[in-house]
């Protein structure tokens, strides 16, 4: 089956980068059906298209929306998710480094469907250059009348403010992300109540992904069957997959949801580097576990990673690991990230995190017991807000990462606590 | 992030001008006034006084705590948590290593070794001439670029050791 690209088809046209080059290509086609009709109608849209976040934990994004109360008032907040600091994964920088304007199209209509008054794009500090390329395209789209008062005469007025992160994963998190708006440390709030109902500011505010809004001017534009033709049944749209570690060809490959694990290594990600073997893949970002080589079917929508011990899709940020690669450094590694970036309220997180990183560091020194492996999953169960344990999702990723990793590569654990032997070295 | 606790027995020397001028106070204000509480512009005022005036001074922060009525703990509150703020003196040129999976498999440990070997200094240090300062970042959302660095925020993709020489030539 042949796939036209939706999200990068202006990839490869440098033009569409500028506002001109951008309507030339069809850009901001979706706002003149989209003020055509009420914004209930647009979120009843996109719940039929069945389009799920992009940031990671696949909400229904029509449903969400739906949260809103019905007659509030005051303002409505929307903001974007352009936080992006997942490992594994660039595929929010790679829309805004080839096609700025495709994410305000997304924010504007997104915006419009839920009443949002502001909209507030929250990108991460690191992405300086592509904090530029945001704040030039929101500048033309204000002198073309994309933003601002009356945007292109149908009475809708919305302002929009870029709002640069200064280097922390937690703000990722949408309530870390509202803290860090209000220009207070990212520390998530504890939920309830959820930010539809009290979010930015104290007001309804809407929070979603750069890619999720980038797929609504396209549902408006194709409509909901369109949306729904492409990808599995539960797991609808295109995605962007992005694909880094042991391969040829490393990027970002957009195809329909559900395609195979190791087509798309083979088949986009160019192979593996030395044609070596794969050992095993993480699916979407190190929060979401390991897939081993015996996996490698796995469909790469919402279900699939899901139904093989995963914590789910994540960002669909695949890494890929070959056949040398030392599993317990490659746990090391990521528990050093969580442990760093645990924002500290939370005691099993802040304290567990760096336990287990010091066992890691124990065992990899040679010094490590089967008690060790044994404590580490331990350590693992006490760990995130699915079983009740923290505030926020961040220590999920860790638990998924150490339960998945020693689970299904326990014989590499076992090989260096007693005999001191590494994979790969 | 970081938690630092400050002595607050010693009085702050008073300069005898303010740091922040009339221009960057506008500028932060004109900024508040997009978002609906002033201390929203928290974040874009610490970045662009660490940008003008390098690391955040105690003075610094009590200036912007008046400039967005709030109070200097809050500005050193949220200023320690984040890590691209520094209250530390560094080097010219900041250099920093991504170090988390995919830069780790292809090879940043032997780029930051590299570097060690090169300028004399391990991650969290200042080279003796102040040239630069070294530090390992967590995933810089370049993954396919990887081994990424970044160099005073400019990126540099897939970096191998042959072709350092070259790409710190260019930060004197
Ligand atoms: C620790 C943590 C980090 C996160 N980081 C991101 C991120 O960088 N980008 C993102 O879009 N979502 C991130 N999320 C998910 C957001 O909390 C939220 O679910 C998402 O922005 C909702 O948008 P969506 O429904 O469009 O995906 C993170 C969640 C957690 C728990
Ligand atoms: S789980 Fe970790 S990151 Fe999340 S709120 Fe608790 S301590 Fe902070
Ligand atoms: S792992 Fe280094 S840039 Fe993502």
């Amino acid at each position: 089956m042949s796939f036209e690209p939706v999200l990068t088809k202006n990839v490869g046209h440098p033009e569409a980068v500028t506002l001109e080059g951008y309507v030339a290509r069809g850009g901001y086609e979706s706002l003149k059906k989209a003020f055509g009709m009420k914004p209930a109608e647009l979120v009843q849209l996109v719940k039929d298209s069945g389009l799920r976040g992009r940031g990671g934990a696949g909400f229904p994004a029509g449903t969400k929306w739906g949260f809103l109360p019905q007659e509030h008032p005051g303002p409505i907040y929307m903001v974007v998710n352009f936080d992006e600091s997942e490992p594994g994964t660039f595929k929010d920088r790679y829309i805004a480094d080839n096609d700025p304007h495709q994410i305000i199209e997304g924010v504007i209509v997104s915006s419009y469907a839920t009443r949002a008054s502001g909209a507030f794009i929250f990108i991460r500090g690191e992405f300086l250059a592509q904090a530029k390329i945001m704040e030039k395209a929101i500048q033309e789209a204000y002198k073309g009348g994309y933003l601002g008062k009356n945007i292109q005469g149908s009475g809708y007025d919305l302002e929009c403010v870029l709002h640069r992160g200064a280097g922390a994963y937690v703000c990722g998190e949408e309530t870390a992300m509202l803290e860090a708006l209000e220009g207070k440390r990212g520390w998530p709030r504890t939920k309830p109540p959820f930010p539809a109902v009290e979010g930015a500011f104290g007001k309804p505010t809407v929070i979603n992904n750069v890619e999720t809004l980038c797929c609504v001017p396209h549902i408006i534009n194709k409509g909901a069957t369109w949306f729904t033709g492409l990808g599995t049944e539960k797991s609808s749209g295109m995605k962007l997959y992005g694909i880094s570690g042991h391969v040829n060809n490393p990027g970002v490959y957009e195809l329909p949801m559900g395609i195979p694990c190791n087509e798309l290594i083979e088949k986009y990600g160019g192979g593996m580097r030395g044609g070596k073997k794969v050992k095993a893949v993480i699916p979407g970002g190190v929060s979401t576990g390991v897939l081993t080589a015996d996996e490698l079917d796995c469909p790469m929508d919402f279900e699939g990673p899901i139904g093989r011990g995963c914590l789910g899709l994540g960002t669909a940020g695949l890494m890929v690991m070959n056949e040398q690669t030392c599993m317990v450094t490659v746990l090391r590694n990521i528990v050093r990230f969580f442990a760093h970036e645990s924002c500290g309220q939370c005691t099993p997180c802040r304290e567990g995190a760096q336990w287990m990183y010091r066992i890691l560091n124990r065992i990899i020194e040679g010094e490590g017991t089967i008690e060790d492996v044994n404590t580490l999953l331990e350590l693992a169960e006490t760990q995130g807000a699915l079983p009740g344990k923290t505030i926020c999702g961040l220590a999920d990723g860790t638990a998924w990462a150490v339960k998945t990793i020693i689970t299904k590569f326990r014989s590499e654990f076992d090989a260096m606590v007693t005999d001191n032997v590494a994979i790969g070295n | 992030m970081t938690w630092e606790s400050i002595d607050r027995l010693t009085p702050i020397d008073q300069p005898a001008e303010t740091l922040l001028d009339e221009a960057f106070r506008k500028d932060i204000l004109d900024r508040a006034a997009k978002y609906p509480a002033k201390r929203a512009a928290l974040l874009p005022a610490l970045h662009a006084a660490q940008e003008k005036l390098g690391p955040l001074s105690d003075q610094v922060m009590v200036e912007i705590a008046e400039l967005l009525a709030i109070s200097p703990a809050d500005v050193l509150d949220t200023a320690t948590f984040y890590d691209m703020f520094t209250r530390e003196e560094r080097g010219r040129h900041l250099i920093g290593v991504c170090e988390s999976l995919s830069c780790e498999l292809c090879g940043c440990n032997e780029l930051l070794d590299a570097l060690t070997e090169k300028l004399g200094i391990t991650p969290g240090q200042t080279s003796n001439d102040k040239r630069f300062s070294l530090v390992t970042m967590q995933c810089i959302g370049a993954c396919d670029f990887a081994p990424a660095m970044l160099i005073d925020g400019e990126l540099h993709k897939t970096v191998s050791v042959e072709h350092l020489d070259e790409i710190l030539r260019k930060y004197t």
